[in-house]
Order: C-alpha cells, then structure tokens, then sequence
C-alpha cells in the first residue's frame, strides 16, 4: 500500500520551475531516498508535501487524504513530520521544551485546563513530560532534556530534531540531509538510528541525503532528481548502473568512461 | 571597546569630554534648573547637584574601569576634570550673550545653579575642583575591593532615594509618628544632614556585614529539609498577601492613588507582555483595547446624557473585557500573518485610526467626541461607594491577581510552549502542528482583555474620560515598562511600572521629562540591559545567544 | 466547487470581507460626492495641487525610510525626528534672526539657502550621531531591539527639542518673495507651492543620480545588496552606512524648510505625523526603493487630500477633514496587510518582514 503519492507535482517560483511533473509513490513502511545535485528541487518537494509551499500543479495524496490545500499544521496533524536541512531547533528551549512543542499534535487540554489545573490537565502534562524524557533517551541524549538546544552539540542537535519530529507520532518521517556533517563514524551510527526508526516504530521514511554511503546502504527505493525532474528512479543498484545519474553527477561525457571502473559507487 | 586596546590618557580625556556635554545636555533641556528646588539633603545639596555630577562620576568611573591598574586614579581625575570644561563654556556662552531668546532653559537660575551660586568665574573655578575631585572619588571606588565598594554603593543608592523621596516620607512619618518627631529626620521636605550621614554609614555597614554573612545564611536555607522549606516559602507567601492587603493602611491617601495608576499600567503591561514578551508580536495599537473597555464601561455606567443603562461596575465589567477581547479577536485577525516590524507599524496605525475616530464628530453622538463620557460612577461594593483611592486600591489588586495567576499558569502549559516555539520560528512551530492563526489569536484575544479590564477600571477610577487620554503614548509607556523590566517577565512588569510610572509621580517634577526618560531608558536598556532589570529565563537566554561562554545552563525557573 | 469553499478558511474571509467593505465604501462615496457635486473644477485642481505638494515632503521623507531600509532592514522609526530637528534649529537660529532683522526681505535667495543649510546640515549631525551611539553597537541584534531603540530614540529627540526650543508654537517667517500666486488652469497656485514641487524634483533627481552614478552610491547599494561581500571587496560598510543615514536625513531636513514654507510653523512634535505617513508613502511605493518613494509619496499626498472630500463628503460624515489621517493610516494598514511589496515594486517583496 502507498502511503503517499505524488501525481505530476509541479511548482514554479515566477519563471523558474523548481519541481516539474514529479511522480514518487512511497510504499508504506519502506525507506526512500530522494538524490540529487544541488538545486534539483528536492527540498522544493518536501516543503510542497508538508504544505510550506502551495503545489501549482499536480496532487500529493497522503493516506488516502489530498494535500494540496491542507495548511502546514493540519499536515503535520494528518501524520507528516520533518527535519531541516540546517538544523532548525528552538534554540532558545530546552531539549525537553523542544520535544514536548513537538508533542503538541496529540495533546488534547483546551487552554482554560491550564489556568484552573484540572486533573486532565495534569495528568497530560505529566504524561506529556514522561513521553518527552524517553524519546530523548530513544535518541541518546538521556541527561540532557534540560540543556538548551542551541548549547548541544551539533550530533546531538541533529538527534534532537529527529526526536521532537518523532514526539509528534508520525507516520511519516521526512529527514532532509540527516548526516550532514557528520564524519563516517557519526553517519554509520545515524544510519542504523534510522534504520531502527523504521524496523521498531514501522515509520515510512523519506530522506534527502548527499552521502551516498548512506543513500546506498539504507534506501530501499531510490528517486534521482536534476533540475526538478525525475531522471531516474529504482534500487540502488539499478540507480549505481544508470547512465544518467552518473552524467547529472559527473557531468557529459563522464558516464561512458568512468562506470566501468566503479566510481558510480562512491558518487 | 576592545579589551586588548590600551586606554590612553586621550580616551580619558573624550570621556571627559562626553560626560561634560551629557550635563551639558541635561542643563539645556531644563532638568537641571526644574530640580534645582528639590533639596536632597537640607541647605546642602539639591537634586539638581546630583544630576550636574551623575554624568562626570559615571564616566570617571568607567575611565578608572578600563585604564591599567597603575593609572586608574589619574585617569578618573582627568576625565572628571575635562568634564568640567563643556559645562563652563555653557556658563561663559550664557553669561556673554543672552542665549535664552534661541534655548529657553537656559535661564540666569540655570546658570547660577550650575555655578553654585557663585557668579561665572568663581563658579567655573568650583566646578572644576569638584569635577576633578568627584572623578578622583569615583576612581578611588572603583580601585577599592568589591566587598566593600558593593556596600558603599548600596548605601550612597538608598540615601539618594530617600532623600529624593523626603517630601513623601515626611507626610508619613508625620502620620504615624507625629511632627516633631519627623522634624528630627526631615525638615522642609529635605533630609536632616546629620541624618543622612547616618543613613549613608548604617545602611553601607548593613550591606557589608550582609555581604559577609549572605553566604552561610543561604547556606544554611539550603541545608534545611524539604519541609522546612516549604513551611519558610508558605510563611513568605502568606506575609506578602497581608503586606498586599494591608497596603493602603500603610500608605494613606496619596500613596495609595499612586499605587493605584501603578496598579493600571501593571494589569496593561501583564496583557501586553502576553503579546510582546511571550508570543513576540510587538504591538503598538495596545492602547486600542484600553480605550475600548474604559468607552465601554464610561458608556455602560454613565450617569451622563451619554449613559445608555446605567448599569453597576460590576455588571459592566466583564462586558468591557468581552468587548476588548473580541476587539483583540477582530483588530488581530487582518494582521496574522505579518512579522516583526511591519506587525509594529499596523498595529500603531490601528491604535491612531481608533483614537482619531474616537476624537471625531462622526461617532460623537455615541462617545461624545472631544468631550469625553462624564459623570462615570465609582464602583461600589455591597452598598459603599469606593470613593478612597485607599478602597479602589483592592478592585485594581484584584484585577492584578487574576491576570498575574492566569498569566502564570498559561506560561507553563502547552499554550505557552506554543508562543515562545512561535516566537523562536514561525515556519518550524506551524510545521510542529501548531495553528498559528489561533495561537496568535489567543495572545492578542487574553492580551486585549487584560487590558479592557485595565480600561474599565481606569474609567470609574476617573470618572470621565477623554480620547486624548488614549494616545500613542500610552502604549508606548507600556512598552517601556515591560522592556525595563524585563520582556516575559512577570514580577519585571511590576518593577518597570513602579520606575516608570510610580517615580514620576512621585517627584512631579519629572512629569515634562517623562517621555525624555523613557527614550533614553528605552535606548539604554537595548544597549546595555536588554533583558530587563527581572529578566525571565527565556529572554535572558535568547539575547546572550552569542555570548557562547555561557556553559550549558541551569532548567528554567517555573515563572 | 465544493472543495474550493472547504479550502476558505477564517482568515482568507475576513480579509475578503475587509477588501470588499473598503471597496463598497470609497465606491458609493464617491458616487455620492460626484452626483452631489458641491465642488467645482477648480476645488479638485486646489485639492490635486496641494496634494501634490503635501506629497512631495512625504516623497522627500521616504527617502530616508527607504534607504535606510535598504541597508539595515530596519524601520528607522526616528526618522520623522531628523526631520522636525533640522527645520527647529533653522527656524529657532536663523529663520527668526533673519526675519527680524529684515534681511529675509532684502535677500530671500541667500537667506533661504542659509536656511535650507542649516537645516540639512542639523539632521545629518543628528541623524549621525543617533546611528553612531544607538543604532551601530545593535547591528546583530535580534530585530525587535532596533526598532524598540529606534522608538526610543525618536520620543528621546522629540522631548530633546521641546526642552531646548521650548513646547509652543514657533511661527515660520512668511517670505514676502513667495507669498504672490501664479494664475494656472483657471485657478491660482501658491508660489510657495510651487517652490516646494520644483525643490523636490531637483533634489529627488539629484540623489538619485549620486546613489545611482557615484562611487559612494554604488557603495551604498553594495552594502544594501550584501553586507559580508561589500566589506570583503574593501567597502567600509559602518561609513557605507553612516552616509546613507546622513542622504536620507539631508533629504528630511530639506523637506522640513518646505513644510514650514507652506504651513509657516514649526513644533517639537511636527515630526511625528509626517514621519508615519512618509513611511507609509516608502512602503506604498515599494520599501527599498527611490523612485517607490518618489511615487509612493506623491501618491499619498494626493489621496490624502482629494480623498476625504470625495470618498466622505458624500457619505454625510461630519466634518471629514478630522479624518483625514484615518484615511492614511487606513492606507498604511491596507497596504501592509495586503501588498506588502509596495504598489509598483516587486523587490524586496518577502524579505520576511
């Protein structure tokens, strides 16, 4: 079953089109990976399906739900949760306040609960807290719920976005560059984590990544994209062996000489 | 300044230089001749002698701050010294030719004000000595060991207060202790020399002796046990709310209307630091909101051909905070999705539009126009009328309660997450789930409320009221207080408004200079204390972003 | 269809609601006014010339608004204080002087350049001096701390001039040279007005050639562009700024000796009004630009004099002209609700505001 589909998506910023007749369906459960050079309208896409951006053309269906006119926060509701691609924390709270706005979806005590601390209202606050204290642990930051988030450093920083996108209860995870500078060792480690997310909470995973060690060693589905077209689209070793990924990454003439040496596997 | 930089003997100088043109400045608006007859300490120094040294003191000790060790104390006396020199080119400037006709303050009292009476050559003479002498004082303060120079400035702190406060403070001792008695402490409105001395030596020994023993006594809270100290906090609570209750007793008539406009600008400043200080929309039509629940509560009330049901008080009120929430409800909904500063710029034009309206011909048939709405009755409380400002003290108290407890207790629940995630980034709040549309609805909406409630009151406290009443201004004064005290912060709103509103009618003076100090108190907080004098945890962080010395830090207070 | 309508939410109808609401209002008011007609031809060209005056000092304003905007990103709420600043000092020190003496009379030319110098020269110092002490130390702050220094900078200033110059009134000298009219389209302008537009043209033309030809000018709008690549081709961007401050406030100062030629008074809180409506006119022409500024000024100068008589006269309101800067500020709001980029521009359009 699919748990989102992308039919002919298209968005134009005045007479540039980032995104052109995009078409990805995501099988539910599976880990997908969006690649591409720089400026092929990957991040374009994500904001389009969270709703960031208004689509010109096409439809994004989630869960059997069209997207196209839902507001950012109504998707992050449906089951849609993100992270950035420069890391885009609250920096001025605390981990645990970081995590328990995330938690915000699922929270159920009107306001007015609040001035007069009803027992609802309790009882969700301290469940809220609990919750909030073992997704940092999941994440292995236990011990830092109350440092602020801009005093963290930057791995945990990047663990710590995928915690409050998480705390909302996705269903599905859209993780834009998730290793980005990270050194091999730190990028091995966040390729198992996201491996995990998948195989202990069943969460369908759609990431941007540059590093290709990741992209091939995760991706159960790989869509290549170039000047916000899709050139390309199947498993990682069928995306190492297409000609035209490796010309959109090396250039004209580079996919003849250099595949059969094996660069592909490393672009 | 550059640390690394080597403070030269020329800086010292500029500082100088900058100080003397500071007083300078001060002198030719008018403060200084306005205080001139405020005596701080009896047939000794007036207010207006202190604010000619403030400049030169503060900047000789700055000068002493930065120059190496060796040469503070020269430094300090050369700045004070060349603080003299713009001041004596005014007094010579204005003694030459007759400057008045071009700067009205400065007058013949200035001048000999400034030359301490002594005529302009002898006077510049003075001034010099005393400059000097008060640069190397200052200089000589700061070289002293923190220890003690922390009490001395405590000391010299609170005998300058209460001197400047010595025409109250004698109308009170007067109540409780008689005159004759007052007469030994203060004698026409001015401190008692000897009195003062005593004051500068007891209150500096008490802080020195507070500094030395603070430590174990906090030592000692901590030790205690948890019940302990939960019975100390409960015994703390329980005196303050009778110190609260027993206010107007203490203060009698006068203090009490004082406290009273306090008491308005504090309920206004706890809505406003909803919208400003937790959601972060910077609101300058807030006045709006106040001048609607005082209309609707004038209009409602009135006994005046302008009445239409000469409803009671308490009837009336919560139709006015009704009336202003939805106005906030209404007036917020156009400007939803505009920032920052163009949020700041609809919102004053908002403000103006609505004062304007209120001002015109068009609507006066309904509010009366220029003419105000008159003949407001006072609240009145199973039967009695409370005419007391003393009475009127507990309806404002309560209204300061219940919005410093609902302020509170939304600050730690998700609504308040949500403003602050909302006030950190917009983009990443809305993608968290957050409805923007009704988060920020619900800060202008309980904002708006608290401030209606702080216009209703004002309207019966008053009696009638006028549309000039509710200018830019106001809002503007609010703005400031919660900025002084602290954005966000709760008790910093009570701070900011007794220093902003409770100071300058207390010495009346400061009336034509209100708006003078508030702007400059206004660029000197950004610079210098952005935060607040009662910084909340939060803003405290947010504004020493970069200051990245900062360890990983301590879990936010509960408010 | 259906899907449409489920699509309006809340805040797309109340901005419909207001756009339609304004709309009904100044269409049946004018309506009304013209069938009524109780102006005639001459009324309009009066309101139209006046307006056009009234918007040349709001053009001239804007430019420091703009400018300034276009290098800092901040909203320079002091601005309108440079303005009133210069035209007091010049009144208080040489307009009065001069008047006194006679000379004005005997030499309007030297005594108006005089004037204008002084006036130009006082708003640059003090616009200088504000950017130096209150503005510059804020560069990195977060961005409600420059404007909250911006608002306190311009109560500062005002209150500043009141306690120097004193809170009254202070008459501008009439000119004898000026107070003659000049017959036009069967009615009479003002020289005074008429000086005022030719003033505005000529110094419009003649900044917008500095910024655009000059070296300094195309330091300014390296700086605007980019501030870390200004600074890293060698511009020396906290001068760069300095002088933009000092443009825009000489063009306020100049704007302040043509006020009072037209309304021949001059207080400490002149500053204000003016200063909102020519931040007004820069956003309406699109903020961040010159030519916005020159449009947008006239532009408001224009609507806001024809329009109360033609959209309120109609409508039976009782002495519009008490509404006059409710029409303004509505404008304001209107334009920063709904086209925040301006009404001619697209630049700077979302800058995130």
């Amino acid at each position: 079953m699919n748990i989102l589909t992308a039919k002919n998506v298209t968005k134009r910023f005045g007479g540039l089109v980032a995104v052109s007749g995009l078409n990805i369906d995501l099988a539910q459960g599976s880990i997908v990976s969006i690649i591409g050079p720089n400026g092929a309208g990957k991040t374009t896409f994500f904001n389009c399906v969270t709703g960031f951006y208004k689509v010109d053309e096409g439809e994004i269906i989630f869960d059997g739900n069209l997207l196209n006119h839902k507001s950012t926060d109504l998707i992050t509701r449906m089951g849609i949760s993100r992270t950035y691609q420069n890391i885009r924390l609250f920096a001025n709270m605390t981990a645990i306040e970081n995590i328990l706005v995330g938690e915000h979806p699922h929270l159920k005590t009107f306001w007015a609960e609040a001035i007069f601390r009803t027992p609802r209202f309790l009882k969700e606050e301290k469940d809220a807290e609990a919750e909030a204290r073992r997704l940092l642990r999941y994440v292995g930051l236990a011990g830092l719920g109350d440092s602020l988030a801009r005093n963290l450093p930057y791995g945990a920083q990047r663990r710590l976005e995928i915690a409050r996108a998480l705390a909302s209860r996705p269903k599905l995870l859209l993780l834009d560059e998730p290793t980005a500078g990270m050194n091999p060792n730190e990028s091995a480690e966040m390729m198992r984590f996201i491996k995990n997310l998948r195989d202990d909470l069943g969460i369908t995973i759609l990431l941007i990544e540059h590093d290709m060690r990741v992209v091939m060693g995760i991706s159960e589905h790989i869509h290549v994209l170039d000047f916000g077209q899709k050139i390309a689209e199947g498993t990682p070793k069928e995306i190492q062996r297409n000609p035209r990924v490796i010309e959109a990454y090396l250039g004209r003439g580079a996919a003849s000489g250099l595949e059969a040496e094996g660069v592909s596997a490393t672009v | 300044m550059n640390p690394e930089k080597k403070f030269t003997l020329r800086d010292a100088v500029n500082q100088g230089l900058i100080a003397g043109l500071i007083t300078s400045l001060i002198s030719m608006v008018g403060m200084v001749e306005l205080f001139s007859k405020r005596q701080l300490i009896a047939n000794l120094m007036t207010t207006a002698q202190v604010f000619i040294l403030l400049a030169p003191a503060l900047l000789s000790y700055q000068s002493a701050r930065k120059s190496a060790k060796n040469n503070a104390l020269a430094s300090g006396a050369v700045t004070g010294f060349f603080a003299s020199i713009p001041i004596i080119v005014l007094v010579l400037l204005a003694s030459a030719f007759d400057l008045r006709q071009f700067l009205v303050n400065v007058s013949p009292n200035l001048i000999s004000t400034l030359t301490f009476g002594q005529g302009p050559v002898v006077g510049s003479l003075i001034l010099v000595a005393i400059n000097t002498l008060i640069g190397l004082l200052a200089a000589i303060l700061h070289q002293l060991d923190e220890k003690i120079r922390n009490p001395i400035l405590t000391g010299l702190l609170w005998t300058l207060l209460v001197g400047m406060f010595s025409e109250i403070l004698q109308e009170r001792l007067r109540a409780f202790f008689g005159i004759s008695f007052t007469n030994l402490i203060i004698r026409s409105k001015a401190l008692q020399p000897t009195v003062a001395v005593i004051l500068l030596v007891g209150i500096t020994a008490i802080a020195y002796f507070w500094g030395q023993r603070g430590a174990s006594f906090s030592e000692r809270i901590a030790n205690q046990s948890a019940t302990q100290r939960r019975n100390m906090i409960i015994a703390q609570r329980v005196a303050f709310f009778v110190l609260l209750l027993a206010m107007p007793l203490l203060l009698g008539t006068y203090l009490s209307e004082v406290v009273n406009n306090v008491g308005i600008y504090v309920l206004m400043g706890l809505g406003l630091n909803i919208v400003v200080g937790f959601a972060g929309l910077l609101d300058l039509g807030y006045v709006a909101f106040f001048a609607i629940g005082a209309y609707v509560m004038a209009i409602l009330t009135s006994e005046g051909f302008l009445g239409v049901a000469q409803t009671s008080f308490w009837v009336a009120l919560p139709v006015s905070v009704i009336t202003a929430v939805a106005a906030g409800i209404f007036l917020g909904t156009p400007v939803l999705r505009m920032r920052g500063d163009y949020l700041a710029i609809v919102t004053l034009g908002f403000g103006e539009i609505i004062r304007i309206m209120a001002n015109s011909d068009l609507l006066k048939p309904f509010i009366g126009g220029a003419q105000g709405v008159l003949q407001i009755p006072k609240p009145s409380f199973f039967g009695t009328s409370l005419i007391q400002p003393g009475q009127l003290y507990y309806v404002v108290l309560g209204g300061v309660l219940l919005a410093w407890f609902v302020s509170t207790r939304l600050s730690n629940s998700r609504l308040g997450r949500q403003w602050m995630a909302m006030r950190e980034d917009e983009d990443v709040a809305e993608a968290m789930g957050i409805n923007l549309v009704n988060t920020k609805l619900l800060a202008f909406a309980i904002g708006a409320g608290f401030s209606g409630l702080s216009g209703a009151i004002y309207a019966s406290k008053l009696t009638s009221i006028f549309p000039h009443s509710f200018n830019l201004l106001i809002s503007i004064n609010v703005l400031s207080l919660i900025i002084v005290g602290g954005m966000g912060s709760l008790p910093g709103v009570v701070i900011g408004s007794l220093i902003l509103v409770g100071l300058p009618e207390l010495l009346r003076e400061f009336a034509e200079f209100r708006l003078w100090m508030y702007g400059a108190l206004l660029i000197v907080m950004m610079l210098a204390k952005p935060e607040g004098f009662w910084p909340s945890a939060i803003t405290k962080r947010e504004l020493h972003a970069h200051d990245e010395s900062i360890p990983i830090e301590e879990p936010a207070a509960a408010d | 269809m259906q899907r449409r309508l489920q699509n309006i939410n809340y805040l797309d109808l109340v901005l419909w609601l207001i756009r339609v609401s304004i709309i009904v209002i100044v269409v049946w008011g004018s309506i009304a006014t013209l069938s009524d007609n109780p102006y005639s031809g001459r009324n309009w060209i009066d309101f139209i010339v006046f307006g056009i005056a009234q918007g040349s000092m709001y053009a001239l304003i804007a430019i420091g608004y703009t400018l300034v905007y276009g290098v800092l990103f901040m909203i320079n709420f002091a601005h309108g204080e440079f303005f009133m600043s210069g035209v007091m000092t010049a009144t208080v020190f040489v307009a009065g002087p001069l008047s006194a003496s006679g000379y004005l009379d005997r030499q309007p030319v030297i005594s108006l350049l005089l004037i204008l110098a002084v006036s130009m020269l006082t708003s640059v110092g003090v616009a200088v001096l504000t950017e130096r002490i209150a503005y510059r130390p804020l560069r990195k702050a977060p961005r409600l701390v420059p404007l909250i220094t911006a608002i306190g900078a311009s109560f500062f200033l005002q209150y500043t001039f009141r306690g120097l110059y004193g809170s009254e009134v202070k008459p501008f000298p009439q000119v004898e040279a000026l107070s003659g009219k000049i017959p036009f389209l069967g009615t009479e302008l003002l020289e005074s007005q008429l000086v005022v537009i030719i003033a505005t043209v000529i110094m419009l033309v003649g900044l917008y050639l500095f910024v655009m030809r000059t070296k300094t000018g195309k330091a300014i709008r390296a700086v605007a562009e980019d501030k870390d690549v200004a600074a890293l081709m060698g511009i020396d961007v906290d001068r760069t700024i300095s002088i933009t401050f000092a443009l825009g406030a000489a063009m306020a100062g100049a704007a302040g000796v043509l006020y009072a030629l037209v309304f021949r008074q001059v207080h400490f809180f002149m500053g204000f009004l003016p200063g909102l409506k020519a931040f007004t006119a820069a956003v309406l022409g699109g903020i961040g630009s010159i030519p916005g500024a020159a449009i947008g000024g006239l532009f408001l100068g224009i609507f806001e004099s024809v329009g109360p008589p033609l959209f309120l006269d109609g409508l039976n309101v009782p002495a519009y002209h008490q509404l006059k800067d409710v029409i303004a500020f509505t404008m304001l709001v209107l334009i920063l609700i709904f086209r925040p980029q301006g009404i001619i521009g697209e630049r700077l359009a979302e800058k995130k505001a």
